[in-house]
């Protein structure tokens, strides 16, 4: 049976403000259902990813209301990929840079993800088959 | 022999850098290398023939596979059959599972 | 074997003043720090981390300073100092009017068409 791949992602785009942020999240979803375990290191404004105050709000241009207009936050991908990587018996680990939380004031997040440093990502990048560095304009 | 992906996010209409990275491509594989180049999110608005399409179908015919996000064509109503010569659609599982075999992944 | 990687970064002066320092570059001292054999290639606008006596001090909002103004090309001499390879694009030097003579020292500047050659001396090439 082949090994596992492993793979490591570095973001850092905060949510909201880049298309990257998505196609990020696109990226880990599908190595994920590829069966690969999966790093990330949050650099930057993407530490406000899984950031646990995110809130949904209604629609008026459109008329929807909370309910209706079902938007999920940022945090909520992360955490649906984070129960599907534990459904799937893969590896997820999501680190957060620490400095970059703490010069934003970001230091809430969903379960989950954990404080680190660039240490922690030269570990990811050494144990992985490979990286990905998805960088912010 | 090296593998390259080059994954291309960016639009030549708002971008001149895009040329750049268009030139690296060609120079890799040039060199002999084999090269994918990727667009995706606003980068596949090069990919209807037009304006700024001539480079991409260059760089096809110059052994540079050129694929486009199925998702991000779709996105801006690009259809699969309207795109340049040499620009093919694909999934995004291209990324994840050049990435998997090794290929030198960078991300413009 | 640690894994070789070159980082191209080509985006500059993104939020520079506000952290005080250019966040890529930080990165790569740290990740060195870290113990990661990191190699770096300034590109495009980026070259010009590397022209010296750049100044960005004097910013103050109200009463409040910034004491500790990003001082990019001396971090970028200090990366090359402690052992990393620095490069930059010379055809992009050329394009924004950048002579040798007001660069800092130990760059090293690498033409486009050689490009190819330097990226195969790497097992993972990041670009930021």
């Amino acid at each position: 049976m082949a090994a596992r791949k492993i793979l490591t992602f570095a973001i850092m785009d905060a949510p909201y403000e880049s298309a990257r942020s998505t196609t990020a999240l696109r990226l880990i979803d599908l190595a994920l259902r590829r069966g690969c375990d999966v790093n990330v290191f949050a650099y930057e404004g993407a530490v406000a990813v899984p950031f646990a105050k995110q809130q949904p709000h209604p629609n008026a241009v459109h008329g929807r209301s909370v309910e209706e207009e079902d938007h999920p936050n940022p945090k909520d991908w992360v955490g649906a990929l984070m129960a599907e990587a534990k459904k799937r018996g893969l590896t997820f680990n999501w680190v957060q840079c620490g400095l970059c939380v703490d010069e934003r004031g970001a230091t809430e997040w969903i379960e989950g993800p954990r404080r680190g440093s660039p240490a922690d990502f030269w570990k990811f990048v050494e144990a992985s088959d490979n990286t990905l560095v998805i960088p912010t304009k | 022999m090296d593998r390259y992906l080059l994954i291309e996010s960016l639009d030549p209409f708002e971008s001149n850098d895009v040329e750049r990275y268009q030139t690296l491509g060609a120079s890799l594989a040039r060199a002999g290398h084999q090269v994918t180049l990727f667009l995706v999110q606003n980068g596949v608005l090069a990919a209807r023939p037009g304006a700024r399409s001539g480079p991409l179908t260059a760089l096809a015919e110059r052994r540079v596979e050129v694929l486009a996000d199925e998702f991000s064509l779709r996105e801006r109503g690009i259809a699969a059959s309207r795109l340049a010569p040499g620009v093919t659609p694909a999934s995004l599982d291209v990324v994840i599972d050049r990435l998997a075999d090794g290929w030198k992944t960078l991300w413009h | 074997m640690p894994k070789k990687v070159l980082s191209i970064v080509a985006t500059a002066y993104r939020a520079t003043l506000e952290e005080q320092d250019d966040t890529v570059v930080w990165l790569m001292h740290a990740l060195r720090g870290a113990g990661a054999p990191v190699d770096v290639l300034l590109r495009g606008n980026a070259t010009n981390y590397a022209v010296k006596g750049q100044d960005a001090s004097g910013l103050a909002f109200g009463e409040r300073q910034q004491t500790q103004p990003p001082r990019v090309d001396q971090d970028v001499a200090k990366l090359a100092a402690n052992g990393a390879r620095v490069f930059l694009v010379e055809e992009d030097l050329a394009e924004r009017g950048i002579e040798r003579a007001e660069l800092i020292t130990g760059v090293e500047s690498v033409a486009r068409a050689a490009l190819p050659t330097l990226l195969a001396g790497y097992d993972q090439v990041w670009h930021w």
